[in-house]
């Protein structure tokens, strides 16, 4: 009786083992598959030719694999929606999380997480038929698919990840800071931005390195709004991301140019690994503060 | 007294940072109204009931989105029925049974991982791995297991959070009364995380319903009306995919527009569901 309650005991943990270890081995086949499928291709192309090659031009007949202008792509997309979307999130996360009446926070906070929910395509959509159609009469431009398009569609769509995090980062800060700042003569707003954003800081810092790890793969909504040409990256240019590069030639792709969509998806995978590394850097920061 | 005595410069800095802070919530209050009034507003007149019960047909030239809808309650279905169980495990293993610092840490960066990796990735291992290593072809239960793997780490942690706030007395009491750990587990833990495995069960419908890019390859683009079994083991788009399709291949805004206010009809419904599921919890655990 007993050693069959003992051994009812060691394997019910030992499936609840097994479970607990898929994510492990999840984290692991996503790696191991990336790595596999993208390496031959940076092998038989030449790791600086593909890295830093400056055209893209899988379906000619000398196909040339160069993927530089759609890390560039990326990276000035990435910059340029952090660069739009930080202050607008931080700005509205420290009114949220101090100055805000109650109500207005709740409401405001539901709003938010609207925002995060709503999927990437009705983003494109939109962007697609507002924003496009909006920058080339404002601009004078043939076609409003663009870069710009593009780092005004992501600069919304990472707003709720800085938000959020901002705002969990800035309720942490010990109210007795904020106390004796007031109790010294400074007024609520310098109190709010002298002392408690430095004292939120570790979190703000990754409630932006979350923004940039967003930014950096949303395909679906870029893809629908950024003209997809593989151009070097320019403000009005159509232009391609390393996340839309994958998903754009993938159904009709085969032999080396397929291979080279996996490297592109490898060299994706390690840069979003490169903000995730930071990202927990600046949360473990936060912690042990 | 105290404004008075405040000089010009600070006044001016407190008024300046307080209209940017006012300002910056407006821009993103207007922008969520916008979008949200825009895509209703274009939406609902393209909503028909023949878009809604028919199928897409060539020979009378008409769009219907039946098979899409159909998809999305699949792919929801199945993905849920597999993430579940294997999210509640993993979060028992962890709070439960693990005594090793270094196994918890491990899995836990792993989920951390998991969550910031992009879908598009998910989509092409999903595509190599469950469609052509596992030979499931492009077909409904490949997308699925691909959002398995998505959203692994959401049932995880918020049935974690929930475990954690089942207060440590119980467990002693029901061991104390001769219950051994599966026991406990069973008739004690179990119930006390029920509100964080809805949490993440509303998460992740909402995250799935919104997911495009890792369905593309695994899923992939038919609009075939088939029952729930038949269904999985075929291709299909969802209403998000489908989307994509109409806006981006066809040219076809009023439908593209008519499902996206379907799905943003939905996902206003999944966030009124968690805020109200998290609103019941909070009142009755604070009784």
């Amino acid at each position: 009786m007993k050693n069959k309650k003992r051994f009812i005991e060691d394997v019910v943990q030992g499936v609840f083992l097994v479970l607990g270890l898929v994510a492990v081995g999840c984290v692991l086949l996503i790696t191991v598959y990336l790595v596999v499928a993208g390496l031959p291709a940076i092998h038989e192309i030449g790791l600086i030719r593909f890295l830093f090659g400056k055209t893209w031009a899988s379906t000619a007949a000398e196909p040339s694999y160069g993927i530089l202008p759609f890390i560039l792509t990326s990276v000035y997309g990435t910059a340029g929606a952090v660069l739009l979307g930080v202050p607008i999130g931080f700005l509205t996360a420290v009114y949220l999380a101090k100055l805000a009446p109650p109500r207005l926070k709740a409401w405001m906070e539901s709003t938010v997480s609207l925002l995060a929910g709503i999927p990437s395509v009705v983003y494109g959509l939109v962007g697609m038929l507002v924003l496009v159609p909006a920058i080339r009469k404002g601009f004078h431009v043939p076609d409003g698919a663009s870069l710009l398009a593009a780092i005004i569609v992501l600069s919304v769509m990472i707003l709720p990840s800085i938000i959020k995090v901002a705002i969990t980062a800035l309720e942490a800060v010990p109210k007795e800071y904020e106390d004796a700042s007031l109790a010294l003569g400074a007024t609520p707003v310098e109190t709010y931005f002298r002392v408690s954003v430095p004292a939120a800081k570790s979190g703000i810092a990754a409630a932006v390195v979350l923004g940039v790890g967003r930014a950096l793969g949303e395909a679906m909504a870029v893809m629908m709004v950024s003209g997809n040409v593989p151009n070097m990256p320019a403000l009005f240019q159509s232009v391609r991301f390393l996340t839309t590069a994958v998903a754009s030639e993938m159904s009709y792709s085969g032999g080396l140019q397929r291979q080279a969509l996996f490297s592109i998806a490898l060299v994706l995978f390690l840069f979003i690994m490169l903000i995730n590394a930071t990202l927990n850097y600046f949360l473990k920061r936060g912690k042990e503060k | 007294m105290l404004q008075n005595r405040l000089t010009g410069r600070r006044r001016a800095y407190a008024a300046v940072m307080r209209t940017l802070m006012t300002l910056a919530t407006v821009v993103t209050g207007a922008l969520v109204l916008f979008l949200i009034v825009y895509v209703l507003f274009k939406g609902i007149p393209n909503i028909t009931w023949e878009l809604l019960s028919t199928k897409p047909s060539y020979l009378s030239n008409t769009i219907g989105i039946l098979p899409d809808l159909l998809n999305t309650v699949y792919i929801v279905i199945a993905t849920l029925l597999v993430v579940l169980p294997l999210g509640v495990c993993s979060a028992i293993y962890l709070t439960e049974y693990a005594t090793n610092k270094k196994l918890v840490a491990m899995i836990e960066y792993a989920a951390e991982t998991l969550s910031g990796i992009p879908s598009i990735i998910y989509g092409l291992v999903g595509m190599l791995f469950f469609c052509q290593f596992l030979n499931m072809q492009t077909s409904l239960l490949a997308g699925a297991l691909t959002l398995v793997i998505m959203n692994l780490p959401t049932v995880m942690r918020t049935t974690e959070e929930s475990l954690k706030t089942v207060p440590q007395s119980y467990r002693e009491g029901a061991f104390g009364l001769g219950a051994g750990k599966w026991r406990v587990i069973r008739t004690v833990v179990l119930p006390g995380c029920v509100d964080g495995v809805i949490t993440g069960c509303i998460l992740s419908v909402g995250r799935i319903l919104g997911e495009s890019a890792a369905l593309l390859f695994t899923a992939g683009f038919a609009h075939a009306l088939n029952g729930f079994f038949a269904g999985l083991g075929s291709a299909g788009a969802t209403l998000t995919v489908a989307l994509y399709f109409y806006a981006k291949e066809a040219g076809e805004f009023g439908v593209a527009f008519a499902i996206a206010a379907i799905l943003m009809v939905l996902t206003l419904l999944v966030n009124l569901a968690s805020t109200l599921v998290g609103q019941y919890y909070k009142k009755r655990r604070s009784l």
